[in-house]
């Protein structure tokens, strides 16, 4: 059995981590830091941690005033409270001057649970992709949630990093894997159908993959953790070795990893294309394996799409 | 002797404003479009922050020990923009390019494309925040350098203000000082007809903060004012200025109409007449 963990103690154990080895980190959060997992940081660096009380606007921008006098604030709250609330401070005062501010949205999308559809942000990547400038990370597993949060803390510019709440397998892949801002992680070479996928979705696509074997179809599996920067590259050369291909994402199909990769094979390489997402609808409490089961995000659900484009192909 | 600088300096300074008033009034006719009332309503309280209490240098805009000024009601970017190149942080010429494309002078300040301006705002209600987050910034790295944060008396109708104002007394930012552009006038009329947000003493005392009322058009009271909010240093101040919307030119003060509108240049002669009588009668 493979280590579980969730990708906001991914990130909070390394925030704290790292807090030592970059003094210009700084860290805020509205009232949430046991949740988003920010308080492991607090404990060690009461000084340079910030709780902002439960407001999220005044939040991000005080992050935003941080960040002019030479430090990389994280911000931290609930995917609904930091895209969807804090929305137009985020654009204002934060990505229109373009300043290093890493919001660390965690409990993003339905595996939110019990809390039900009030608190399952399903539309935020379509809203921070949407911004000029920002960066918007997703990572699949504890481990890369890790390294994302050392290649923002130096990257210079406004990041959204996607943070789930339920715990997650680790992948398996190499040891010395470096995740890297704007590269794409090909997992599983195939060449009958292309699975691109983001967050909790890779874990589901590599099950899809080993169910689509038993029918021979051979499916390659694209870890996309950068939604933005897009790895167009990476995207282009799965579509051509394979010639149709299927997303997978914790997050509505309007504007998100669907939308995004939509945007790039319509323009450069169009394919046969099928999306797994929820589809244009709200959460509801539930258990988060329940819930993803009724919403269509299981590994069964891609398979069944990557049959069917594939047989679009075909046809 | 030494009042007699004192008044002299007082003269200068006086003088300054008025120059500030013009430009302003110049760049919005050039421009065509422009904020003039709450933009004049701020000349003294900038002539009194950029000529005498900020320590800043306009060859080093990002010297690290300077004072920070954030605009929140960004809208008034003319006053700011006049301010700042008076202060010599660009080239007074340049003024007449604001709102025009490709120029620095954007309608609503940005901080990356004019060196002297501190945070990029416009959007209402969003700077208090952001100069909390320079103070707490500030503060960690030692620089006991002060933080303005200009705000306007229809903005205190945004609740992110009152987040903001709720945190600086919290982690007791005494070098945050506040001034509220307490012109009672906003875009679709009087304060009190759109939403009555006074008393505004009261509220800024019952959230912590050292509440300062002043004449915002009297400089030596600003001076003065400053000083005494300088001194609160684990408690953020607000200078809360009584001022004149359109202050300094007959046609405009007091009028609501001014809030968003571009004099014509026909009426440009008329409106700096109005000045030149103001300041004969300073």
């Amino acid at each position: 059995m493979t280590k579980k963990m969730a990708t906001r103690e991914g990130y909070g154990l390394e925030l704290a981590r790292l807090g030592e080895q970059l003094p210009h980190i700084v860290v805020l959060d509205a009232d949430l830091s046991k949740s988003t997992m920010t308080h492991h940081f607090a404990e060690q660096f009461p000084n340079r941690f910030f709780n902002m009380g439960i407001s999220e606007a005044d939040l991000m921008g005080t992050a935003a005033g941080l960040a002019t006098t030479g430090h990389v604030p994280f911000a931290s709250t609930f995917a609904i409270f930091a895209a969807g609330r804090a929305f137009e401070q985020i654009r204002n005062s934060i990505a229109y001057p373009r300043l290093p501010v890493v919001v660390a949205a965690t409990h993003a999308g339905l595996t939110v649970g019990a809390d039900g559809g009030s608190h399952q942000a399903i539309e935020d990547i379509a809203l921070m992709r949407a911004l000029p400038g920002m960066t918007v990370l997703v990572p699949a597993d504890a481990v890369e949630a890790a390294q994302m949060v050392q290649a923002a803390a130096v990257l210079g510019g406004p990041v959204y990093l996607r943070l789930g709440r339920s715990s997650v397998p680790q992948l398996a892949r190499p040891d010395d894997y470096q995740f890297t801002v704007g590269r794409a992680e090909l997992l599983a070479e195939g060449d009958d159908v292309a699975i691109f996928a983001c967050g909790i979705m890779v874990q589901a696509a590599l099950e899809a993959r080993a169910l689509l074997a038993q029918q021979s179809i051979n499916a390659s599996v694209v870890n996309i953790s950068t939604i933005k920067p897009l790895d167009v590259a990476a995207i282009v050369e799965a579509a051509r070795v394979t010639g149709c291909v299927v997303t997978a994402e914790e997050h509505s199909v309007i504007g998100g990893l669907g939308s995004a990769v939509a945007e790039v094979l319509a323009e450069h390489y169009p394919v046969p294309m099928e999306r797994v997402g929820v589809l244009d609808t709200f959460g509801e409490s539930g258990d988060p394996d329940d819930l993803l089961a009724k919403y269509g995000l299981t590994p069964n659900d891609i398979a069944e799409k990557s049959i069917r484009v594939w047989r679009r192909k075909r046809s | 002797m030494l009042e007699e600088v004192i008044r002299l300096d007082l003269q200068h300074l006086n003088q300054t404003a008025q120059q500030m008033r013009r430009h302003i009034v110049e760049m919005i006719v050039k421009a065509g479009s422009g904020h003039p009332g709450g933009s004049l309503s701020l000349a003294d309280i900038m002539t009194a922050l950029y000529f005498h209490a900020m320590q800043v240098d306009p060859q080093r805009p990002d010297w690290p020990e300077r004072d920070r000024l954030v605009l929140s009601k960004g809208h008034a970017a003319p006053a700011l923009y006049a301010a700042l190149a008076m202060r010599g942080y660009f080239p007074v010429d340049e003024l007449a390019t604001l709102r025009q494309l490709g120029s620095r002078l954007q309608g609503h300040p940005d901080m990356k494309k004019l060196p002297g301006v501190e945070m990029s705002t416009g959007s209402l209600g969003q700077g208090l925040s952001a100069a909390n987050g320079m103070a707490l910034g500030l503060k960690l790295k030692g620089i006991e350098s002060n933080v303005y944060v200009i705000m306007g008396d229809g903005e205190m109708q945004e609740g992110q203000i009152w987040e903001a104002a709720m945190s600086a007394a919290h982690y007791r930012l005494g070098n945050v000082i506040g001034f509220l552009d307490y012109n009672r006038l906003q875009i679709d009329g009087p304060v009190e007809f759109v939403k009555s947000v006074d008393p505004l003493g009261d509220k800024w005392r019952a959230f912590g903060w050292h509440v300062i009322e002043v004449d915002g058009h009297d400089i030596a009271a600003l001076v003065q004012a400053i000083d005494q909010a300088k001194a609160r240093t684990e408690q953020p101040s607000l200078l809360l200025c009584r001022t004149i919307k359109g202050k300094g030119i007959g046609f405009m003060e007091n009028k609501a109409e001014w809030h968003g509108k571009a004099p014509k240049a026909a009426q440009l002669a008329e409106a700096i007449q109005s000045l030149q009588g103001g300041a004969q009668n300073d």
